[in-house]
Order: C-alpha cells, then structure tokens, then sequence
C-alpha cells in the first residue's frame, strides 16, 4: 500500500475506535473467548452471564441517569445491601408466615420504598442544600451497609422460599428472569428520556443547568428524582442478588457496586459531566465488564489478579472518555 | 530609549474563530497606558497573550527589549508582568497575608516561614495604600472593595515592570478609587509601567498618559489622553463619527406600525444589589423600549430582574397590573420571555438538537401525560425553521454545528414559541454575521407590531436609536436619562452616556 | 496556630468553631469515661486504645491532606492492608528495613494516584477507587490469599507491641513524630500554604503563580504514605500482615477528617483538629464498648459505620450553614 493511502486509513480509525470503542470491546472479547475459552458457545454459559449481568445492568441504567445530570451516586452498594437485608426479614417474620402471598408482596415493595427514601435523602442533599453529588451520597455510601447489618445483627439471612427466589432465578423462555427485567427496564428508561418531559429536562440538566433554568426547567425536582430512581434500582438489584444465593449477606451485597455501575455507564457512553444518558449503552458497558469478568475467571486467572484488571479498564474508559471530551 | 513593551500585529483564534487579527499596543516605560473597547473587542485575549495564558498565533512581542514567549502565569510574574484580573483570582478562605505574599514568602532556614516578618511586610504594603486591617484574618472577611485592593496589593509588591490593571475600580467607592490612583501615580512615579483596562472613560483622563482602542480585535487607535475627548473614544470604540447624522436603514429596525397600547411591564425603583441601585422603567404594548450604556452600567441585572433571575431588594415591578413573578418559571407562564446575552454559558445546550433546544422553554405545552407530543413538536419547530429562516440540515442536527447566527435565531424561536407578552433581549444580535443580523432585527420588529412589548438591551447603537421608542440611560447601575423617539440620534445617545457628571454616588 | 505573632484564643474559637467543639467533646467524654467505668482511665485501655487507634489516625492525617486541596483518597484502606503484607515478608531483616520499604510502597500508590489525577485528569474518587481495587488485588496477590506472619525473632514487632517509657505504644509516638512533621509543612512552609491555597480556589492558585501540581502529588503521596505506615503498625501489631484488611478505613479517615473541622470541600484544616476527630470518634467506640459490657446497651460492632455516616451527615448540614453564611456577608466566593 502507498504511503498515504496507510495515513488516510489510519486517520479514521482513531475517531472509529473512540466513538464506538464499546462495541469494538466488546467484539475483541468475543472473538478471544470463542477461540480460546473452552465451553464459551454454550447457552449454560449464556445463562450463567446473563444471570450475573443483569444487577450490574440494572444498578448501572440508575447510575446513568443520575451521571446524565451531572451528578455521581456512590451510595448504590450500601442500598442493595439494605433492601436485600429487608426482604428475608419481612416475609420470614410472622406476618410474612402468616400471609405468605402478602409477605412476599410486602418484601419487594418495602425494600423498595426503603431505596426510594434514601434515593429522596441523596437527592434533597444535592437539590436543595446544595451539597456536592460526591459529599452527598458518601453519607449513605458509609452508613447505609451499616444501617442494613445493624437490622440483621450481622447475621446472613438463608431461606427457601421459591416465589422470592423466582427473582433470581426463575426463567423465562429459558433465560434469566432477571436478564428480562433489566431489558424491560431498559425499554422504560429510554422511552422516559426520549418521550418524556422529565427524560428531556434530565439532559438538558447535565448539558446546562443554567439554560435549563432559565427557561423554566424544575431542576431541584428533576435531580431528586434521578436520585430516587438510581437508589428505587438499586434496590431492585439488591433483591435480586438475594434471590440468586436465597441468602442475603449485607456484608458483601453490592460491594464495590459503585465502581463496577460508574465504569459500566461511562464505557457505555455517559459523559461524567453530564448531558448524555445512553441507557442501552450502560447495558453494553457491563455486559463488557461482565465478560472480561467471566473471561479471566473461565481462563484460570485469580479472582485477585481479575480486580486489578478491572481497576486498570476503568481507569482506561474514564481516560479516554475524558479525552475524547477535549 | 525603546519601549518596556511592544506588541505587534498579534493573531489568535479559537476553534477557527478569530480573537484577534491585528492587535497591537505599545507601552513606554513608567508611563499608565489606557485599553479601551467594547466586549469582544480582544482587550483580555491581549492581555492573556501577554501574560502567557494563551500561545499567539501569529505577531511579536517585544518586552524589555527582548523577544517573548511566556507560557505560564508564573513565568510573567518571573519576567516583571504583574496581573490583576477584572474576576477576583485570589483565595478568600486564606489570610490577607498569604494573598499578598503566597509564593514570594520571606524564609526562616530557607524553608519555614517567617510569619512575623509576612504580616510585617504585608502590613506595610497595605499602608501604602491607606488601608489598616488585620492581615491574618481570612480574605473573605473584608468587603469586595478591600479584596481588590489587597489583588492590587499583591501585584504591585511583587516588583514588576509592568502592572496590569484589568477594570480595577469596578467595585471601589469614590475614597477607595482615590487610595487606588495614588498608588498607581506612585507606580508611574518609580518607573514601574501601568496598563489601565477601564470602561470608566473619566478615570482615564485623570490617571492616564495614552489610550489605545481595539474594536473587533484590532488596534484601531493610540492617542495621548491630552488630545482626544470623550466623545472621540466613544467614537473610535463604536466606529462611528458621532459629528455624522445617523443613515437610515442601518438596520431593519426602522419603519415600525405599532400603536402604542396599554402598560405592560413597569420597574419601579428597584435595585438587586451594588451592580443596580436604581432602576425606573415603562414598557407599553407595541413599544420598544432599548436600554443603553457602556458595559458595567447595569443593564444585564436590569433585564434579570426583570425575568425574575435576581431578587429584589427594594422597589417592585408589576407585569400587567399584578405583582412580577419570582422566578424563571413562573415568569414564562406569566408571558415573559428572555433571551440570554451570553449563549454558551446561559443559552444553548451543546449536544442537543436544534429541536430540543427550540422547545425547552416550552415543554410544559407540549406534554400530555408527562409525555411530549412529538408531532406536535416538530410541526412547531419546522414552523419556527422557516418563519425566521434558520439554516440547520435538519432540526435533529445539535445546535453546537450551527453557526453563531443561526443559533441565535434557535435561541429567539425559543423564546417566541411560549408565545410571551414581552420579550427581553440582551444583545440579540451579538456575534452574529449582517445578514442574520438584519434578518434577527427584523423578527423583532414583526413581533412588536403585532401588539406586544420588547425590552431591547443593545450594544450596537445604530440598533437602539433606530429601533427603540424609548432608550432608559443607564450608568453605574442606575437608570440616569431617559431619550424619546422620533428625535433620537446616535450624536444624542452618545452624549447621554458620555455625561456622567451628573450622577454622583 | 503558628500563623500569628501571639496566639490569640478567642479569635481561634470564633473562626474555629467545629474544631473547638471536638476538643472540648472530646475532654468532655475523657472526664465522662474516667469517672464512669472502672478501667477506663487505667495503663490498659490507655496504651491498647492508643495502639489500636493510630493507624486510624495517621491515615487520617494523609486523608487531611488530601481533602484539603479539595480531592479524595478512597484507596488508603486496601493500601495499607497491602503494605502489611509487604511489611510482615520484610520484617525479617528488621524493623529499619521494612519500616520504610513499606511507608514507600504506599508512597508509590499515591505517586500513582497522583498521576492519574494530574495527567491523566481523571476525578479523584473513581482514580482511587480504582487503585482501592488494585491494591486489594495485588494484596492477594502478593500474599497468597492468606495472612502472611512476621518474623518473631526480629526487632518488627517492637513497635506494635512495646511502649515507650512503659506508657506510650511506639505506634503513637512514630504517629506523634509524622504528625508533627506534616503539622509543621501544612503551617510553616510555602508548600503547606499552597496546599491551603489550592483548596479555596484552584484556578486563582495557578494564576496567582504557585506550584498547583506538584503540591497535588504531594498530598496523594503522602496519603499513600501514611497509609504505608499504618500497614506496618497493622503488622506489627497484630503479628501478621492482613491482605483483608483495611476494608470501609478510608471511610472512617474521612468521617475524622471532617469531624475535625476540615471543609470537605476544600481550603481549610489542621491537623491537630484532624487528630482530635480521629480520637472523637475512636472514643466514642471506646466508651460505647464499656456501656455495652456494662450491659446498659447491647451496641453491635456493627453500629460503627452507622454512627460514623451519623457524624458525617451533621457535620456536613453544619458546614454547609456555615458556607452559606460566609457567603451571605458578602464575601467573594
């Protein structure tokens, strides 16, 4: 090839590779593990990684949202724990006993309006005391897991109960209940962002506050509510966790949830400023750090060896992202 | 003897945008040098360049007889360039000290700082200039006045050659401005060189030696303050000869039909703070009333209050006979619409589309259900397209692509989609090429023919002297003069904002 | 407090006012614990609470420092469980060797900390989480997923376990010496001042000529440094260095730091008033478990992290009143 046809080649893959670096990730660590991962066509391993893809899924459309306006929730974790520490407690007690049908109802419902309120506490913080995004959400973010084994005395919680489980491992067509619930969920989100009026005053939010001010956007409102929608997800995501291992560990649920939703929503196209929420992209972006996950696991590397990785991709993603802001 | 300071034929662009094309300025040694020109005329991308800010495309600089190139603030602090910029750049959590002396401190051992010996010296300094205060306590517990004197402070301790003086007396009261022309007398006196940025013409021609005018990025003047007047700077700031009457159809402006009608909108003696004092305003249905003055007379925090941005802290304002709305919100429901004299900052939002953009003011219309009628929104956004010709390849294409022009008129549409009573607009014609400019000045006209009210904040004169029925004078943040039309001529204008004497603080 | 010709004690409580609080809290539950519970005031609780609270301490001086210039530190935790292990394979050759072999393998985490911050411009709080996840990784790495023990033969485990003068751990004192080193760069250098300087307004810092970058590395190095230390105290005093460790320590860093008195948000601080925080709320643990052996209360360990957020959310309301009333007398902001 002559010299400048190679220059004019590789002029466009720099742009190519940073607008759609996600989808080419993601096509690199298929092609590596067709080739090299045994047992990787299989649908038990489709099941398996949809399975586990789904919370960070979930956890990551919330964080999303809440980057869109330009803000960070780092309180994600300790709320999983919190909500999945609530359900066993509901529809084990005696009321749940009793009412069986009513328990559970009560154990997804309660958790959940638990996550709304601390979704509300981050949310009044940012909007009305004007307290940063990140001091604001490092209150619940310290006290939250706190506040979930204080509840369960530090106890782990195990349980058999298939109509609660059924959250996290009942089926659908064969796959995961929860793979279902989060493209649902995802559907909803992305229909609120480009139908709604709350979905439009979000972006415009992160792209300008001041603009969107001005003409007449109820910003306070709109900031609380991405908040309570993160923690409402959150919680969601927590009970499901507890769902697939019918035991709820509010020492480890949703540990380091905050860096795996913040490196999924930004490899998935969210600008930590704000202005853009790319819900399908956050579902991109941990289906790709699920993978390098199972592909380090499947290949024989150490789970320790796997965080430094994984510390080491969201350092890149955040990096290029910043860059390809300048 | 050659100059402290020469600056030739300097060029800087920003993203294709020219700052400056030909800029130039020369200083003498101990001698107090005027900038003056309107905003965006490139006086503090001139400074910038020369304090190392930004990299020059193109020009010399000459500084103590050497070529150079600076690239970092502290390097012409090293070189003798000492610079107080017009937005407090100092730090109000730390002591007066710190701020005088931070990164010159005097040394115990070379490494520990002698504080007795800092406050001393800062004490010192500050005594120059008539001011007495605890040195130790933080920045921030002084008034804006203070602070910028102990800015000045700092810049004249630090033994430059040549101090910068970036609109000094913006917040000083008339004792304070006298402390401040001592020091710069003293300065002048030691042989140290003052380059004096100031809006306030009256100072220059008591403090200053020579003037030099920029206007859209070029030098177009330098004269010795003992030859020229007032209305001669004006003039060369404006590029006009104000002895010259006035040519029809500057703008599209002229040959309005509206009746005036009932009172819309009245300001009764408001204020919001130090920037707008007194304030006093009518505006009549089919009327435009234009709001004049040199920057920093308040005319910006005049339309704010307007809209409801600031709040007032004396006096009211009545929109069609009731009690003025508090804030944004409310005031666009109310039928107020206001159009932003800074886009970027208050204007567009960059990544969305020039629909988006067009609709955000408002969505409350356009949603049933929280959900927004998409058809609806695009007929009304083609509709806009075409009523003010907006070039855009599709209304989905995001506004940051379009040209100044173009999103401006994106800006304007949004704010006549709610369909107002009354617009208010701050420079809206500002960074826009002549034929959208006509076109702009046009849709405004149509708008108030039809019945309803404009608030016109201009810094083009030819727009409010052809476009007003009435100019408010603005200076210093209150209203001084008010001009009717017919009979308005830029000469008049001119004149009204040159006679400052007759306000006193 | 080294800022002035003489000290002058009402204007510190008026311009102080959190800091002052603690101090006062902090004697006030002193004098409440000695008169309450038998041993409290015994050689004991003095010397095992002093032992056990230093690493909290020093990891809440290097946090001090780096919530100063208005960023954040959350990899100090697994930093310090990391250097533990580092520590306790070193402890072999002697305190001398792995002291400060450790102390610079944090160092080094800062550095790099540093260098994703100010190079790479990424924000402070995902740049050490991410570090926060590698050191926990390597960690494991280095240790094999266990505990690794020290060499009990050599002179390692004397800080962790001996005292000074019968009284003093050695832990406390080496804490005592770092803190008043960094007491004396915050107050006394140009350095210090920058670092001051640069978290009340980073922009006018770089135009006002000082060094903004090289005192933003400094403050994450030594937030890796501290952290190092707290390793080896971690090692030397439980025998072991402990890859798990070191879990949710950066958060209680944090609550000390800003119990104390420092601004979350940057600008202002001390490190004395950082101490007194750390040792408010290790106290309030302290007596807690006295209540709870009296019986009175029944206080989970778990109640910790809970009341630490507790402390931090109304600090945080009371020094956000306070901005917004410094704010209102019209200074610049």
């Amino acid at each position: 090839m002559s010299q400048s046809n190679q220059t004019h080649a590789s002029l466009k893959i720099g742009p190519l590779l940073r607008d759609h670096g996600g989808v080419v990730a993601l096509i690199i660590i298929l092609a590596f593990n067709i080739l090299f991962t045994p047992n990787f066509l299989q649908l038990q391993t489709l099941f398996v990684n949809i399975s586990q893809v789904a919370t960070i899924a979930i956890v990551a459309m919330g964080m999303t949202l809440v980057i869109a306006t330009g803000g960070i929730d780092l309180s994600v974790g300790a709320v999983m724990a919190l909500a999945g520490a609530l359900a066993p407690l509901i529809f084990q007690s005696q009321f749940g006993v009793d009412y069986p049908a009513l328990g559970i109802a009560a154990a997804i419902v309660v958790p959940l309006l638990a996550a709304a309120a601390c979704g509300l506490f981050n949310g009044l913080m940012v909007a009305v005391l004007n307290v940063q995004p990140i001091i604001a959400t490092l209150i619940l973010f310290i006290s939250g897991r706190g506040i979930a084994q204080v509840l369960t005395n530090g106890n782990l919680q195990t349980f058999n109960n298939k109509s609660f489980s059924y959250l996290g491992t009942g089926q659908i067509l064969g796959l995961p209940f929860q793979g279902w619930l989060a493209l649902a969920i995802a559907v909803v989100l992305f229909l609120v962002i480009t139908h709604t009026i709350f979905g439009r005053y979000v972006l415009a939010i992160g792209g300008n506050e001041r603009a969107a001010r001005l003409s007449g956007g109820p910003v306070a409102q709109v900031k609380i509510g991405v908040y309570m929608i993160c923690a409402g997800l959150s919680g969601i995501a927590g009970l499901i966790v507890v769902a697939i291992n019918s035991a709820s560990d509010a020492a480890r649920n949703g540990n380091l949830m905050e860096l795996d939703a913040i490196a999924a929503a930004v490899v998935g196209g969210a600008l930590l400023q704000g202005g853009r929420a790319p819900i399908f992209g956050a579902i991109l972006g941990a289906v790709i750090i699920q993978l390098v996950k199972y592909t380090l696991l499947a290949n024989g590397v150490e789970d320790e060896v796997a965080l430094i990785a994984k510390a080491g991709i969201i350092l890149a993603a955040v990096y290029v992202q910043q860059a390809r802001k300048e | 003897m050659s100059a402290l300071l020469e600056m030739t034929a300097i060029q800087k662009a920003f993203n294709g945008v020219s700052a400056l094309s030909d800029a130039s300025i020369a200083i003498e040694r101990g001698e107090v040098h005027a900038l003056i020109g309107q905003n965006g005329a490139g006086k503090s991308t001139l400074i910038k360049v020369l304090t190392g800010v930004y990299r020059r495309d193109g020009g010399t600089i000459l500084f103590n007889r050497a070529e150079s190139i600076l690239t970092s603030p502290r390097e012409a602090q090293a070189a003798g360039i000492a610079t107080i910029y017009q937005e407090l750049n100092l730090v109000p959590l730390r002591s007066v000290t710190e701020n005088v002396i931070l990164g010159y401190e005097p040394k115990r051992l070379g490494t520990f700082i002698n504080w007795r010996e800092a406050h001393r010296r800062t004490r010192e300094i500050l005594m120059r200039f008539g001011i007495d205060i605890d040195v130790k306590l933080p920045l921030g517990s002084y008034s804006t006045a203070i602070q910028q004197l102990v800015a000045i402070a700092r810049a004249v301790s630090l033994d430059a050659r040549l101090v910068i003086m970036d609109e000094p007396t913006s917040s000083l009261d008339a004792s304070e401005v006298k402390v401040l022309f001592g020091v710069v007398r003293g300065l002048r006196e030691a042989g140290v060189s003052v380059l004096y940025v100031s809006h306030f013409l009256d100072e220059l021609f008591e403090i200053c030696d020579r003037v030099t005018t920029m206007r859209d990025g070029k030098t177009v003047g330098c004269v010795r303050l003992a030859d020229t007047t007032k209305l001669d700077l004006i003039a060369g700031m404006l590029g006009r000869n104000p002895s010259e009457i006035a040519q029809a159809g500057m703008t599209e402006f002229g040959g309005g039909t509206a009746k005036q009608g009932e009172v819309l909108l009245t300001a009764d003696d408001i204020a919001t703070g130090p920037r707008l004092s007194k304030f006093d305003m009518k505006l009549h249905r089919g009327e435009i009333v234009g709001l004049g003055g040199l920057l920093g007379a308040g005319r910006t925090e005049a339309a704010r209050a307007l809209f409801g941005v600031d709040a007032l802290t004396r006096g009211t304002i009545t929109l069609k006979g009731e009690a003025a709305p508090k804030r944004p919100a409310d005031a666009i429901r109310a039928g107020l619409g206001f159009l932003t004299e800074d886009r970027k900052a208050e204007g567009i939002i960059p990544g969305m589309s020039v629909r988006e953009n067009l609709t955000l003011a408002l969505l409350p219309k356009l949603t049933r259900n929280g959900q927004i009628d998409r058809a609806r929104e695009r007929q009304l956004v083609q509709k806009y397209i075409d009523a003010l010709g907006i070039k855009t390849a599709d209304m989905e294409q995001p506004i940051r692509e379009l040209s100044g022009g173009n999103q401006q008129k994106v800006l304007l549409a949004r704010w006549l989609a709610i369909e107002p009573d009354i617009l208010i607009l701050d420079e809206p014609t500002r960074g826009v090429d002549v034929g959208a400019k006509r076109e702009i000045q046009a849709i405004i006209r149509d708008f108030v023919d039809r019945g309803f009210g404009v608030v016109l904040i201009s810094s083009e004169f030819e727009e409010l002297v052809e476009g007003a029925d009435r100019i408010v004078v603005l200076n210093q943040g209150r209203s001084i003069a008010e001009l009717k039309n017919p009979g308005i001529t830029e000469d008049k204008l001119v004149q009204a904002l040159a006679h400052t004497d007759e306000v006193t603080a | 407090m080294l800022n002035s010709d003489a000290f002058d004690l009402r204007k510190y409580v008026s311009r102080n006012p959190q800091s002052v609080a603690v101090w006062i809290a902090l004697f006030a539950l002193i004098a409440f614990g000695v008169l309450r519970y038998d041993n409290f005031g015994g050689a004991y609780n003095f010397s095992s609470f002093l032992n056990y609270n230093s690493m909290f301490i020093v990891i809440s001086m290097g946090m001090c420092f780096v919530i100063i210039t208005g960023g954040i530190d959350l990899s100090v935790g697994s930093v310090a469980a990391f250097t533990s292990v580092i520590a306790a394979y070193l402890s072999p050759y002697g305190l001398e060797v792995a002291l400060p072999l450790a102390v610079l393998a944090g160092a080094a985490f800062g550095a790099f900390n540093a260098f994703c911050i100010i190079a790479l411009r990424i924000p402070p709080f995902i740049a050490t989480l991410a570090t926060m996840l590698g050191a926990k990784g390597g960690a494991l790495v280095i240790s094999g997923a266990s505990t690794i023990a020290v060499d009990w033969g050599s002179n390692f485990t004397r800080m962790g376990m001996e005292k000074a003068f019968n009284l003093f751990p050695w832990s406390i004192v080496i804490v005592a010496i770092v803190g008043v080193m960094l007491w004396i760069i915050l107050e006394t250098t140009s350095l210090g001042r920058t670092i001051l300087a640069i978290g009340g307004g980073e922009d006018a810092s770089t135009l006002m000529g000082l060094k903004v970058n090289r005192a933003k590395a400094f403050v994450y190095m030594v937030s890796g440094g501290c952290a190092g230390l707290a390793g080896v105290i971690l090692a030397s005093g439980f025998g072991a260095g402990q890859p798990l460790e070191g879990i949710a320590w950066e958060l209680s860093a944090i609550a000390s730091v800003v119990v104390g008195g420092t601004l979350l948000t940057g600008g202002l601080g001390s490190i004395p008033a950082t101490v007194a925080g750390a040792l408010l709320l290790g106290l309030v643990f302290n007596i807690l478990n006295f209540e709870n052996g009296r019986g009175t209360i029944s206080f989970s360990a778990y109640w910790q992290m809970v009341i630490r957020g507790g402390f931090l959310f109304a600090v945080i309301l009371f020094q956000t009143r306070m901005t917004k009333g410094r704010k209102a007398k019209g200074a610049a902001t």
